[in-house]
């Protein structure tokens, strides 16, 4: 019955109190943070979607949104093959060493089936579209052009293969998104079940 | 009974009755009518009422704004147009509200310049300068959130670009920018989202900040151009020498301010509301199209020195990051400000030669950055953004050393004055 105040036990309380008070704000303020992620509707909708290509002539491009994002399925011709040689010297990374891309596009022509590349029609500068310049030479861009890709925006230039060029503001090769074959003409995109590892 | 006498020799009525309850006198007291602002003021002064003028302008009009907007993606151009045309005097709301968010940073940015010059930032008034640095945050906050609003092409290209600034962070990078955004690109998730922070959080908080930065300030006194402390000379009645009372001094001199204010903000309104497209930009006439970039992306004027220097930074071991570390830097060191300036006084009136330089070069540098940052990119401005870039960090990062070594004038024990 001492009229002193048991300052370590207040102490003690105090903390006490207060980390479980803090532990019931992170627990409270899960739910609301967690609210911010994609919501199932949103997820849903970013679902893989998949592509038929048997309407796909040699040497054209199709474009798919996924994602809000357009989708590139280029079927390539030998000569547009043989082009990414012609490229390789002008370029910033053509071994994909500092790019994204699933390790199955990790070669030279960026791909599963060298024929059908699949790429993300978006920058890697700032985002832009970049325009479709398949043919060599293309004086719209310039006369010892190998044929590719070039962004209007801020002049950055990728080979057939979506590989960045020296010299131009985009730092990375064309993101490769995750991709799979369901048949010969059918792609999935947005995911690549057989990378199971 | 004790306590009696104070209500009873206050004045009765609706006022006393008040004042019984609730502490208005003593409030306008502290804060209007009896607190003491030095009498050197000059017109520099009027930048932090201009501020409060405008955020009630933002306020008003933003109330108004939300009655007839929708936070839709589908709908939001559509509804911005409808408020142009259709609603009446909806343009006037609009254009209002549009011109105050620039009109807002010029008179925060003369306002900082302000504190820059005279030391504002300086004991004992470094929280009260790292409120009004909180506040300049949440503005630019707001700024960039509103910008979204409309849902024109510039718009949902600025986002983009932006909150793919918070995916170059390694690691967590990809998860945070999608976080932010409440889907895997920019949608309408993310503007309805944009919208919520835009007229609530973010404004409460700003409010709220704005109160803090004004107790701040009536609790350590106002600095002035002179850089000397006034509650040091006191008259018998412990009222500062050099002080007159906020109210009717300054607030005469504040609306003469204000009405020079807003005779330039309602010409602008008026007869230049996109400003040749620098308060409003032209692709934001055109509706958002995730599939299609407008030629060319800049964000509006007032962020313009900091985009600037994160495209002056190449990106290095793969990432782009660094631009993003530098453009953030180069906010993050106003705050420490109050502990990188060692000089013996506080305005530059009585610093040497070299803040002076120092100074204007830093201006200079915020100018120039804010120039290129508006122009598409090229090998000219990329090397003047890299050189101006570099001044802009030298002026803080070498300011512990010449504030030191810099030659000083004797600072006056009063501030100077003279009657007109």
């Amino acid at each position: 019955m001492s009229e002193e105040v048991d300052l370590g036990r207040r102490r003690l309380l105090t903390t006490a109190t207060a980390l479980t008070g803090a532990v019931g704000v992170v627990f409270t303020a899960t739910p609301f943070l967690a609210s911010w992620k994609p919501s199932a509707r949103a997820k849903a909708m970013g679902a893989p979607i998949e592509i038929d290509l048997s309407k796909l002539e040699p040497g054209s491009m199709l474009k798919v949104e996924w994602r809000g994002k357009p989708v590139w399925v280029v079927r390539r011709t030998p000569e547009m093959l043989k082009q990414l040689e012609q490229a390789t010297p002008f370029l910033l990374d053509p071994k994909s060493e500092g790019s994204v891309q699933p390790e199955y596009a990790k070669n030279e022509a960026r791909a599963r089936n060298p024929e059908y590349f699949v790429v993300l029609g978006v920058c890697t500068h700032l985002g832009c579209s970049p325009l479709p310049k398949f043919d060599a030479a293309d004086v719209t861009v310039s006369a010892d052009w190998p044929g590719g890709f070039y962004c209007p925006c801020h002049g950055s230039k990728f080979d057939l293969s979506g590989r960045v060029f020296k010299g131009v503001p985009a730092p990375a090769n064309l993101t490769v998104p995750p991709y799979s074959f369901l048949t010969d003409t059918r792609v999935m995109v947005g995911s690549d079940t057989s990378q199971s590892a | 009974m004790g306590n009696d006498n104070q209500t009873t020799s206050q004045a009765k009525g609706l006022w006393g009755w008040i004042n019984a309850r609730f502490p208005l006198d003593t409030m306008l007291k502290e804060h209007v009518t009896e607190y003491y602002a030095p009498k050197n003021f000059n017109y520099w002064y009027v930048f932090g009422v201009l501020s409060l003028v405008v955020l009630v302008i933002q306020l008003v009009s933003g109330i108004f704004l939300t009655m007839n907007y929708k936070p839709a993606a589908t709908e939001a151009f559509a509804s911005v147009e409808y408020i142009m045309r259709d609603v009446e005097w909806g343009w006037l709301i609009r254009y209002m509200h549009s011109t105050g968010a620039s009109a807002f940073f010029i008179v925060v940015y003369l306002h900082m310049f302000r504190a820059l010059m005279y030391g504002s930032y300086r004991a004992p008034r470094e929280l009260l300068w790292i409120f009004g640095m909180l506040i300049y945050l949440c503005l630019m906050a707001e700024a960039f959130m509103g910008y979204l609003l409309p849902w024109g092409n510039m718009s949902y290209w600025g986002a983009q670009v932006i909150v793919s600034l918070f995916g170059t962070i390694p690691v967590i990078g990809d998860s945070l920018s999608e976080w932010i955004k409440g889907d895997y690109f920019i949608s309408d998730i993310t503007l309805n989202r944009f919208f919520a922070l835009h007229v609530i959080a973010i404004p409460l908080i700003l409010v709220f900040l704005v109160v803090a930065h004004i107790l701040a300030l009536h609790e350590v006194g106002s600095n002035n151009p002179d850089g000397v402390e006034i509650k040091k000379y006191k008259d018998s009645s412990g009222r500062p020498l050099d002080g007159v009372a906020f109210h009717p001094y300054m607030t005469i001199k504040d609306l003469w301010g204000i009405s020079v204010f807003l005779l330039v903000y309602c010409g602008i309104i008026f007869f230049a509301p996109t400003f040749g497209g620098l308060f409003l930009e032209a692709p934001n006439f055109d509706p958002a199209n995730p599939m299609q970039t407008p030629p060319h992306i800049a964000p509006v004027w007032y962020f313009t020195p900091f985009y600037a220097m994160l495209r002056a930074v190449p990106s290095f071991a793969g990432t782009q990051v660094w631009g993003v570390l530098v453009m953030f830097g180069a906010i993050a060191l106003l705050f420490f400000l109050p502990w990188l300036d060692k000089s013996p006084v506080k305005s530059i009136r009585y610093k040497g030669p070299i803040t002076k330089i120092a100074l204007t070069l830093f201006a200079i540098s915020f100018v120039v950055l804010a120039y290129c940052g508006m122009k598409p990119p090229s090998t000219t401005l990329l090397l003047t953004s890299r050189i101006f870039t570099f001044v802009y960090f030298a002026f803080f990062l070498l300011m512990p050393w010449y504030s030191r070594i810099d030659a000083v004038k004797p600072v006056p024990e009063r501030v100077t004055y003279h009657a007109h």
